[in-house]
């Protein structure tokens, strides 16, 4: 009897653990909606569709925001296999579940999907399947997907550059996730360190290696440790939590966060955080999706390319709202910059070096791209750097830049 | 640039303390339950309770010590259930702690998405916590030149963690109580044969442990600043917890030691650099250390550990005779 018991008991235990995992994502205003097509959309998460922060949350927002900008019902109309970890056999097995659902697209989220994606792609040619951050496709029903944070981080960059001009203080910090072994976090330490130089070009900006795409104690200590030890006084960021922000304003210095706008958790020191808008990315698909109207082999033909790679031109990134702790004219700069960016005048990894007055006037100059090794990567004057060095091979940082 | 050679290692010294007082509670925590005979590997979960609880009631209370004594009742309650399952139930120790540590997560994340959907505490606006929080620097001591502000001048609950490692040390090694649990511990059929009531003992002092991990927890939740995301604020730290309590063999004074030994590799990984920046003579190499190094070292050092203390003969072992396995009266 007590052997039955305490069986009963670890039951309800575990029982118990997974009715917290049930609960569906709430989604009002949208039943009323009528549904202008059939389309079923398909996600495989890494993490839990149910978080509240980070890399899930922002892309499961971004599907079911995407969804309702075109007037699709996320309760009916999205199928999420989710917590799936980046193994061959369990990403192929939720790709089976979703096909089974009747899914028309497959979204896959992490990077480490890219080959079962790619053999996905091939079992099953009726279905899209799309994967983000990921470099493989055909011809056919398989694309990637990724977005030119770069060019964001850039515009944080001014706002951080104009505040270390304004307190004095040249010294900016940076907890990367990683630094050169991978382009996406090479190419975002650089974009933001560009951006600090082209308004304060004596700021040097130091960069610390997590070593993790999250890790929320040490993210915490890496941002103290920069403030302290490096007298760091503006504090940015590729790393998922908040902490480097709370760690700043804890200090009374000032941050750039990642991701998302992360003022309400550091309004006293947050300036700007360079931000995805996922849902510009998925709505552009489902509505490819869409226009395929059952053919899939239509869809990378649909989009344009296999690979799309959208940026502040699409509104795929920005800079979060300025906040009141911005020096005075950052809006003004960011403003100019971002518009050269959106017509195609000029793009951050180039021979030409823009340079932000005080006042916020925006000015261009001819200047080499060099590394932090004194290698020239672009000569004065020289063509941007293509983009598949940025989102591929980009594997050093540039001048001014020192990993510590 | 100019540098604060000193103030590096200070900030070292006080960054060991600062990051990894929650494995003194955990540590501690564990041994007062295992010297009862039970083996609770529900320490991360534990701790995720009385830390959720600890943070939340603690900031709408806006008390500390509200927030202290939730934490220990909640880790308390966590333990009366694995008392309930493995003392009073038979059930298996290493199964009911794993799956406390499944429960603990999952009602961590129920609990803290429940209440962010209604409206998260922020710490800095509760000004009673965060001063609460704030350090407290020990006249005198705290002057020592390097090592004064590391080792001196830390939060409340620093102080308390030692203060608790210290009784319970006292504990159980000087008093009677002690004494009775220990012999529990070591073989309950004697220790019930000449008057000990076993039951009691051992529901007591589980839930005594479980308490003092809670603590632990929401220490760790007020050193996250309160920030709740995807992540849990535990992080691992109730595993290496159950770890160290085998590196202190039993020992609560040891357990102190253990934490800043474990602590200075673990810090090493965030200050290497910076120390061999202060010191490109003599430290430069750490620089070169790759970080997946550093964050391996903790367990390698671990591993290490449970290697050389099961080498070495048992004699002098603190290792509670009964460990893990369950008292049944009828079968003595």
């Amino acid at each position: 009897m007590k052997k039955f018991l305490a069986l009963v008991m670890a039951l309800a235990m575990t029982l118990s653990l997974a009715a917290c995992g049930n609960e569906a994502p709430s989604t009002s205003g949208s039943a009323s909606q009528p549904e202008v097509a059939e389309l079923k959309v398909g996600a495989i998460y890494i993490n839990s569709k149910n978080d509240t922060a980070g890399y899930t949350f922002a892309h499961h927002s971004g599907i079911v925001g995407g969804m309702k900008d075109l007037g699709l019902n996320p309760e009916t109309q999205l199928v999420i296999v989710d917590e799936v970890p980046e193994d061959k056999q369990q990403v192929l097995a939720a790709v089976d579940t979703l096909v089974g659902q009747g899914a028309d697209i497959i979204f896959g989220i992490s990077f480490g999907y890219i080959d079962a994606m790619e053999e996905a792609a091939g079992l099953y040619p009726d279905v899209i399947f799309s994967h983000g951050t990921g470099y493989k496709s055909n011809e056919t029903n398989f694309n990637n997907y990724f977005g030119r944070a770069y060019q964001a981080r850039y515009l944080a960059g001014i706002a951080a550059g104009l505040k270390s001009l304004e307190t004095g203080n040249n010294n900016v910090g940076y907890v990367a996730a990683y630094t050169t072994a991978y382009a996406e976090t090479a190419s975002g330490i650089n974009g933001f360190a560009l951006g600090v130089q082209a308004a304060n070009p004596n700021a040097k900006v130091y960069v610390k290696n997590l070593g993790a795409w999250a890790d929320e104690v040490n993210e915490k200590a890496y941002a103290e440790e920069l403030i302290n030890t490096f007298n760091c006084g503006v504090i940015s960021q590729h790393c998922d939590s908040a902490q480097p922000q709370i760690a700043a304003q804890n200090a009374g210095v000032f941050g750039c966060g990642y991701n998302s706008d992360m003022t309400a958790d550091a309004p006293a020191a947050h300036l700007t955080a360079a931000i995805w808008n996922w849902n510009v990315y998925y709505a552009t698909a489902m509505q490819a999706a869409m226009d395929c109207a059952g053919d899939a082999s239509k869809f990378v033909e649909k989009m344009g390319g296999s690979a799309y790679y959208g940026g502040l031109k699409e509104g795929f990134v920005d800079a979060s709202p300025l906040t009141e702790n911005c020096a005075a004219n950052t809006d003004k700069a960011i403003e100019a910059v971002k518009a050269m960016i959106v017509n195609g005048e000029w793009d951050v990894f180039s021979g030409v070096k823009l340079s932000i007055a005080a006042d916020g006037t925006v000015t261009s100059a001819d200047a080499a791209l060099v590394d932090n090794a004194g290698n020239e990567i672009v000569a004065a004057g020289g063509p941007s750097v293509e983009d598949g060095v940025i989102t591929g091979t980009m594997n050093y940082l540039v001048a001014g830049v020192e990993e510590v | 640039m100019e540098m604060d050679k000193l103030g590096v290692i200070t900030t070292f010294i006080h960054n060991i303390v600062v990051y990894n007082i929650p494995l003194l509670y955990g540590t501690v925590g564990e041994i007062v339950v295992e010297k009862s005979g039970s083996l609770n590997l529900g320490v991360e979960g534990i701790m995720a309770v009385g830390a959720i609880f600890g943070y939340i009631v603690g900031c709408y209370t806006n008390s500390m010590l509200v927030g202290i004594l939730t934490a220990f009742a909640m880790g308390a309650l966590m333990g009366l259930l694995f008392a309930a399952l493995t003392v009073s139930l038979q059930a298996n120790q290493n199964i009911t702690g794993l799956t406390l540590t499944t429960f603990g997560l999952g009602m961590y994340f129920f609990v803290g998405n429940a209440i962010k959907a209604v409206r998260w505490p922020i710490m800095s606006d509760y000004s009673s916590i965060k001063n609460g929080f704030a350090d407290i620097a020990i006249p005198g001591l705290s002057q020592i030149p390097v090592v004064g502000k590391g080792l001196f001048s830390h939060n409340i609950l620093v102080y308390l963690g030692i203060v608790i490692a210290l009784c319970m040390w006292y504990y159980l090694n000087r008093t009677t109580p002690g004494l009775r649990l220990r012999a529990v511990g070591e073989n309950p059929g004697s220790a019930d044969s000449v008057g000990i009531n076993v039951k009691r003992t051992k529901y007591l002092h589980i839930c005594l442990g479980c308490g003092i991990m809670g603590i632990g927890g929401y220490y760790m939740g007020l050193n996250m600043s309160g920030s709740f995301s995807s992540a849990c604020w535990i992080n691992g730290y109730g595993w290496i917890a159950v770890a160290l309590v085998i590196f202190a063999n039993w020992n609560p004074i040891m357990a102190i030691l253990g934490t800043f030994v474990f602590g200075f590799f673990n810090t090493l990984r965030v200050s290497g650099s910076s120390l061999a920046v202060a010191f490109p003579e003599t430290l430069g190499w750490l620089a070169a250390v790759p970080t997946q190094l550093y964050q391996a070292l903790p367990f390698i050092i671990t591993a290490i550990v449970l290697v050389v203390t099961s080498v070495r003969k048992r004699e002098g072992s603190g290792l509670p005779a009964a460990l893990g396995l369950n008292y049944f009266r009828e079968e003595r």
